[in-house]
């Protein structure tokens, strides 16, 4: 299974192999399919996360024509207007940015940077990825079945999930949930891979403090996303059962369409606590990977040393414990014993410390650095920027009495937006800047990226600052058309307007993007190996892009951290981890 | 859901715990001196694969704590029915804590390297697992027979749900186990399936007891339900 033949009881692989014991594929299939190299598999996420990702935006584009023009499309009826809603959040927070976050980047970046030579079970690595697509084309295949995609919003709530008049209610819920199922599965394969390399496959010297903190964030929400997935799929197996047998795991005593239903007694809250419990550590999986990747980028493009590591670290820590104990403040509405509210407002306000560490340590980074605003470094300051604007409005929404007008309206679909859809895809783009020339071995053109940033930047703030405006005064998210309401303004109608026209231009900046990635792979400018200058390993290989086994047949050691930039005396601005100390004579 | 969040307070408690001693009083900034060959620095003492089936284990629990929890969750509406559970479930139960021993003795077997032992050991650990299995289907067709449907009430609902998670986990284990099983078979030299029988070993004793807590919810749930 390994592709290196070592002692499988050893508890760290040899720093040294013999060319004849690494695996190299012989057949393109082999290497480009069916392949083992943790950094194919990455690639191979990350282009299904990317192409999926692509029909959410359509979704999303469509949203927003039916909420800036009413009745306009004829296509676009209420059930498919639920249809896109539901698809669009669905697919972008766990099939998109999940599986990126921790599949893409989770499987490019941790062997390479942690000096190992690939992830310590490469053939379930393997059948990781498989078994995510496999997800995703069940996911596709509800767009083609009778009634198709199901239309309960990305929540997927019972009772109104599985009940006729829901769209999607026969097979679209069936598909959404088996697809789920089987992603959890296709994840825990590939989650076990990553906490295992982190801990047993780091080169000679690369102590858990010398990791880049793009690891610790991964290796973090990856741990979350162990224990959290769980209780989404064992709502999605009960659920599918009160679905297809009629068992009222959730599903209470109710008439429907003047029918009485086999179903009695099941508990809709029951469905809300399990999802939940997934759902607010679902928002620190893709969170903490954009928190450690954008830790790294400001550091290498300030050159400048990350401040307070140990603090980030340890913030890091207490987030991902954190995260498990606030999930209810998104049930405020559900009804609750009031210690219970005032229990899980505290606990929410409480995760806004270590994350403000974060923050601090950022804008204390860049402080005084030598700033490089390239485009990766662009879209970690725009991060911040956008994180924080997103927290703040979370404590809005944390405390039970502001929360209780806000419900259900357009600031939540703001707030969640700017905190946990922006910026974790704004840490996106900036890390697929970054480590491109690494990837492909050309660099992203400059211009077409500044573009792209730009755009999407201002066009975001455009998108969804209003839309906090719009939730204020009370508009309400999942509605189909907003009309014949006294205390909807037409002046609220006028700002749908703008803002679908903001989403459709972000829209299209995104195609520069995807123009970018294809034309610098033929024609972009060389890279070399360490076009950034960084210290991290990942820009030490021998060969750019890394062949399979990543160092050749020598590991690489490691003599310090991951953030030596500027270091006083230093003939210059980095020193590379893997870099001996000098010897000072006796 | 005070189940799950006790028990997960737990493992991150671990988790955290034991990641916080591995970079409390650490100055990595400072640090620069070159580390020799050896263990690494915060690596755990145990073959990768052993610490894999560790983290599996963890997300086994997670999903068995939460369907507890949604267990009691769910039997605190007035529809529930507490289900009498079949009789065969001893003699089941029985089964798997043999399947359990033999599976002890194949892995004490494997430490002093008599290959015998190691084959008989799998092969009544699997004999007594089918078996075990086989116990939990004809519980099935006895309730069903006697009119207990899974739609019927809850109780008989998560009766199926919780016997049928846990039977499909044995079934996993079970596809190792032949695969280890069929290396005895063929004559591999006891120490190069020494690991795989202990992973066996460890994965039958965590599904052992994670089998008494399901039977003992099962049996008794009102002297365990916390809020009826």
């Amino acid at each position: 299974m390994s592709y290196v033949a070592h002692d499988e009881s050893a508890f760290v692989p040899p720093a040294e192999v013999e060319e004849v014991e690494l695996y190299h594929p012989k057949t393109w299939i082999g290497k480009y399919v069916w392949s083992q190299d943790a950094k194919v598999i990455a690639i191979q996420y990350g282009i299904t996360a990317m192409g999926i990702g692509l029909v959410a935006l359509v979704l999303s584009g469509l949203m927003r024509l039916q909420l800036g023009f009413p009745h306009t499309f004829s296509f676009i009826d209420p059930g498919a207007y639920l249809q896109f809603v539901t698809m669009h959040g669905m697919i972008m927070v766990i099939y998109l940015l999940t599986a990126l976050f921790l599949g893409g980047f989770g499987n490019y970046l941790i062997p390479l940077m942690v000096g190992a030579r690939d992830m310590v079970f490469p053939y379930v690595n393997m059948v990781s990825y498989w078994v995510y697509l496999f997800a995703v084309l069940l996911l596709v295949a509800s767009f083609f079945v009778p009634g198709g995609p199901t239309g309960a919003g990305w929540t997927l709530y019972p009772p109104q999930a599985i009940l006729e008049g829901t769209p999607g209610a026969d097979w679209g819920i069936i598909l959404m949930l088996v697809s789920l199922a089987f992603f959890i599965i296709g994840f825990t394969m590939g989650g076990l891979n990553y906490v295992v390399t982190v801990l047993q496959a780091r080169t000679r010297g690369m102590t858990l403090m010398r990791l880049p903190l793009t690891v610790w964030g991964i290796f973090m929400a990856t741990i979350l996303a162990l224990l959290a997935f769980p209780a989404l799929f064992v709502s999605a197996v009960m659920m599918t059962l009160d679905q297809a047998l009629g068992t009222s795991f959730f599903m209470p005593a109710l008439v429907s369409q003047g029918q009485q239903l086999g179903y009695s007694g099941g508990s809709p809250v029951l469905f809300q606590h399990l999802f939940w419990f997934f759902g607010h550590p679902e928002v620190y999986i893709v969170v903490l990977p954009a928190f450690g990747i954008v830790s790294d980028l400001i550091s290498i493009h300030a050159r400048k040393n990350i401040f307070g590591y140990r603090m980030m670290v340890w913030a890091i820590l207490a987030i991902g414990g954190l995260s498990f104990i606030v999930w209810a403040h998104h049930m405020y509405v559900s009804g609750m014993d009031p210690y219970f509210g005032f229990f899980f407002a505290t606990t929410t306000l409480i995760i806004a410390v270590p994350t403000a560490i974060k923050v601090y340590n950022w804008v204390l980074t860049l402080w005084r650095g030598n700033i490089h605003l390239t485009v990766p470094m662009l879209f970690a300051i725009a991060f911040v920027f956008t994180f924080i604007n997103g927290g703040l409005t979370g404590l809005f929404l944390g405390n039970v009495t502001v929360d209780l007008p806000l419900s259900d309206t357009m600031f939540v679909v703001a707030h969640f937006h700017m905190v946990m859809a922006v910026s974790p895809v704004l840490a996106v783009f900036g890390a697929i800047y970054h480590w491109y020339p690494k990837i492909t071995g050309r660099m992203l053109d400059d211009t077409l990226g500044k573009i792209h940033f730009w755009v999407t930047f201002i066009g975001t703030y455009a998108i969804y600052y209003p839309m906090h405006y719009l939730g204020i005064l009370g508009v309400p998210r999942r509605y189909y058309a907003v009309q014949n309401l006294d205390f909807v303004p037409q002046s609220a109608h006028e700002l749908n307007v703008a803002i679908t026209i903001a989403a459709l231009i972000v829209a299209a900046a995104q195609v520069v993007f995807l123009y970018n990635l294809v034309r610098s792979y033929f024609a972009g400018k060389p890279a070399g190996g360490n076009p950034w200058r960084a210290t991290t390993l990942e820009w030490q290989t021998p060969d750019t892009p890394p062949k399979h086994g990543n160092f050749g047949d020598k590991l690489p050691v490691v003599y310090r951290w991951a953030y030596d930039y500027s270091v006083p005396g230093a003939p210059e601005d980095f020193i590379p981890q893997n870099q001996p100390p000098v010897r000072k004579p006796a | 859901m005070t189940i799950t969040l006790l028990v997960l307070a737990v493992i991150m408690a671990v988790v955290v715990w034991w990641l916080l001693r591995q970079t409390v009083n650490v100055s990595p900034w400072v640090e620069q001196q070159s580390i020799q060959d050896g263990p690494e620095g915060g690596a755990v003492s145990l073959p990768p694969v052993k610490l894999g089936l560790g983290v599996f284990l963890g997300v086994a629990t997670s999903l068995f704590v939460l369907l507890i929890s949604a267990y009691f969750m769910r039997m605190m509406a007035t529809d529930w029915i507490d289900l009498s559970v079949p009789r065969v479930l001893w003699l089941n139960t029985a089964a798997l804590i043999l399947a359990s021993v033999a599976m002890q003795s194949s892995v004490a077997a494997a430490r002093r390297a008599q290959g015998d032992a190691v084959r008989i050991g799998l092969m009544a650990a699997g004999g007594f697992s089918f078996f075990f299995l086989l116990g939990q289907l004809w519980a099935w067709q006895e309730l069903n027979a006697a009119g207990y449907f899974a739609t019927s009430n809850p109780a008989n609902a998560f009766f199926y749900l919780l016997t049928a998670m846990h039977g499909l986990h044995l079934l996993g284990g079970l596809w190792v186990w032949c695969r280890t099983t069929a290396k005895v078979w063929r004559g591999v030299e006891v120490a190069k399936v020494r690991l795989s029988v202990e992973l066996c070993t460890v994965y039958w004793h965590y599904l052992l007891l994670v089998w008494l807590v399901l039977f003992a919810l099962l049996s008794y749930p009102t002297q365990f339900a916390l809020h009826r």
